[in-house]
């Protein structure tokens, strides 16, 4: 690779097998790297003299318009004191299981912004502590809604909507881990228990 | 637990002989001989919100008490999410900036800016210098009135009304210039790729100068009324304080992360609209904690008027310079051609009906909001609207550290911890 930038060069380098293309678009550099490397390079590039990317701008993902292409995670890092930039990629392929291990252990920031890459794309962070519904509720079942099979108005009619938001049992609003810090949980009805026992949230029935 | 009535003296205390007012005992007349053996040992569950005035918006938190102290502060969010990202891959690039303007809603016009900026960061569009200080102006228009907004509720929160006053008075002042400028108090959908939706009125100008020249007053007024206030600094220093590796660590941005001794702002280290022309200075903590974030906050403002006045002084000398670039592919031609001319009429049309197209790419454009670092990153597969739109929202990344800051803290200071990170539902929950 000729005139790659600095960052690029050095990571080649050292994961020369984890690269697997880079480039350049309105300036910012771009790096995509295997999926199951993404955390050492990840972990490597925050630390390593010379990178020092210490801060975890944001964290997301993009699903293309062309069905065909890949679900991207996006790392978007900066070191503060070099003051650089650089973007990570990794792709995940939609027939495969779209998974990719948290950076929650190498940056705290990094636990909104993967709850919310899971909450609105389905994309699920291993090792994360508390990976649930952030902006959603807990018991959305509609779907992931910022993939590009999910409808503007949702999966389900307004009706449907209607109904379930007012069938709703206000003590759903409390997660599990708080109604047991209530000691209420032994109090809710038993097919709620059961229900959140379950876990179920968040999947297309 | 069992509840215990406690019968307490609530006579209205008399005057000792020196015109003072007596203490009345209060407290336990007939103390129990012996307390419960669990008598604080279970934990207790409150619940803040979504509608409580102190969470400023509908912010809901779960807090885990033992006694007074929290043991654990659960944030939860989204009562105001309207799926922003989703209606932007629905829109042409133009049509969102109206979107843009319902995420922060207490500093639009920075808002529109920032769009505006990281889809000609896409196009490899270059505004005219008319431009870019026009759009300097309005991020420190909304800097000033985002910060006043904050300390005024800040201030309420802690049992000051009266700064509230002052603050929404000075607040009241910009709006007016705005809605000169804009036609609209909140929703100004001030910019477009490429330039902007309108040049400022010719009363705009004197009206600035007459703000810049008299804010500093109400200022000072705060400045006396809290930075030596023994209230308020027993309030705010100490609390909810968090060092300058946990403030990275956690990815916050802007007077959050200053006030922990990190110095970092955008529009230093990344400058984008001849940031770096302008003189002004970086206000940088070192404790973290809520005083220092007060005291980051008061001093950009006061800086804000610097690079305002400065801004001003540069209007003048290019009056009459172009605000919009000078391609029709981009820039709507004045509707007066396009009724008249031909070509022009053609570039209105494929513009209304096509929108701006940039080419196949991705950028990432951060710049330093009121709430800290606001970026927007558009992916652009060619066509008219984005295949994704990104928000960084600085107040969804500050809050996430709540938490962290909550642990331990007293119940009335997660109130005041809270007021410092600067929120806005409206970007939390996009």
């Amino acid at each position: 690779m000729t005139n790659a930038p600095p960052s690029v060069a050095a990571l080649r380098a050292q994961f020369a097998d984890a690269v697997t293309r880079h480039l350049v678009s309105c300036g910012d550099t771009v790096v995509y790297v295997e999926r199951d490397r993404a955390h050492d390079v990840l972990a490597w590039l925050k630390d390593a003299p010379g990178q020092q990317f210490d801060y975890l701008t944001d964290v997301t993902a993009v699903e293309y318009r062309d069905p065909e292409r890949p679900v991207e995670v996006v790392w978007q890092l900066r070191s503060l004191g070099r003051k650089a930039d650089l973007r990570l990629k990794v792709e995940l392929d939609k027939g495969g299981p779209l998974e990719v291990r948290s950076v929650y252990d190498l940056w705290r920031g990094a636990d909104w912004l993967e709850r919310e890459v899971y909450d609105m794309f389905g994309i699920t962070f291993v090792g994360h502590p508390d990976l649930r519904r952030i902006l959603m509720w807990e018991t959305y079942a509609e779907g992931f809604p910022l993939r590009k099979d999910f409808p503007l108005r949702g999966h389900f009619s307004r009706a449907e909507q209607t109904r379930q938001a007012l069938a709703a049992n206000p003590e759903a609003h409390y997660s599990m881990e708080e109604l047991s810090i209530a000691e209420a949980y032994d109090e809710l009805p038993a097919d709620m228990r059961e229900r959140l026992a379950r876990g179920e949230r968040g999947f297309l029935k | 637990m069992s509840l215990r009535t406690v019968e307490m003296a609530l006579a209205t205390p008399g005057l000792d002989a020196q015109g003072r007012p007596t203490r009345v005992p209060l407290g336990v007349r007939d103390a129990p001989v012996a307390f419960d053996e669990d008598f604080g040992a279970e934990h207790m569950l409150v619940n803040i919100g979504p509608q409580h005035p102190a969470t400023h918006g509908v912010l809901r938190l779960v807090i885990e008490l033992e006694g007074e102290t929290v043991k654990r502060c659960i944030p939860h969010i989204g009562y105001l999410h309207s799926g922003f990202e989703k209606l932007g891959e629905y829109r042409h690039y133009n049509q969102i900036i109206p979107l843009t303007d319902r995420t922060d809603y207490l500093s639009p016009m920075a808002n529109n800016v920032c769009f505006a900026l990281a889809a000609e960061k896409l196009m490899a569009i270059e505004v005219p210098e008319r431009c870019r200080v026009l759009r300097v102006i309005a991020c420190e228009m909304s800097r000033i009135i985002s910060h006043l907004v904050w300390l005024g509720t800040t201030g309420i929160d802690l049992g000051a009304f009266t700064p509230f006053l002052w603050s929404f008075q000075e607040r009241e002042r910009i709006y007016n210039l705005q809605e000169k400028w804009t036609g609209a108090r909140l929703t100004t959908s001030l910019t477009r790729v490429g330039g902007m939706m309108a040049d400022v009125p010719d009363d705009f100008e004197a009206g600035l100068r007459d703000f810049t020249r008299t804010f500093p007053k109400t200022l000072a007024e705060v400045d006396t009324m809290f930075t030596r206030n023994a209230i308020w600094i027993g309030r705010t220093q100490g609390v909810g304080v968090l060092t300058a590796e946990q403030a990275i660590n956690h990815s916050l941005s802007g007077p959050m992360l200053r006030a922990s001794g990190v110095d970092y702002d955008v529009r230093k280290d990344r400058p984008y609209l001849d940031y770096e022309t302008y003189e002004f200075d970086v206000p940088v903590g070192e404790h973290g904690d809520i005083y220092d974030r007060y005291r980051v906050r008061l001093e950009e403002m006061w800086q804000s008027n610097r690079i305002l006045e400065q801004a001003l002084d540069r209007l003048a000398t290019l009056k009459g310079a172009p605000i919009n670039v000078d391609d029709p592919r981009v820039i709507l031609p004045p509707k007066s051609r396009a009724m008249s001319d031909m070509e022009a009429m053609i570039f209105h049309f494929k513009q209304v009906m096509d929108g701006v197209k940039p080419p196949v790419g991705e950028a990432y454009l951060g710049v330093e909001n009121p709430k800290g670092e606001l970026g927007y990153y558009l992916v652009s597969d060619g066509t008219a609207k984005p295949v994704r739109w990104r928000i960084r929202p600085p107040s969804f990344i500050n809050l996430s550290s709540l938490p962290v800051m909550c642990e331990g803290a007293l119940l009335s200071d997660v109130i005041a911890i809270n007021a410092s990170v600067d929120i806005v539902m409206g970007e939390v929950d996009r």
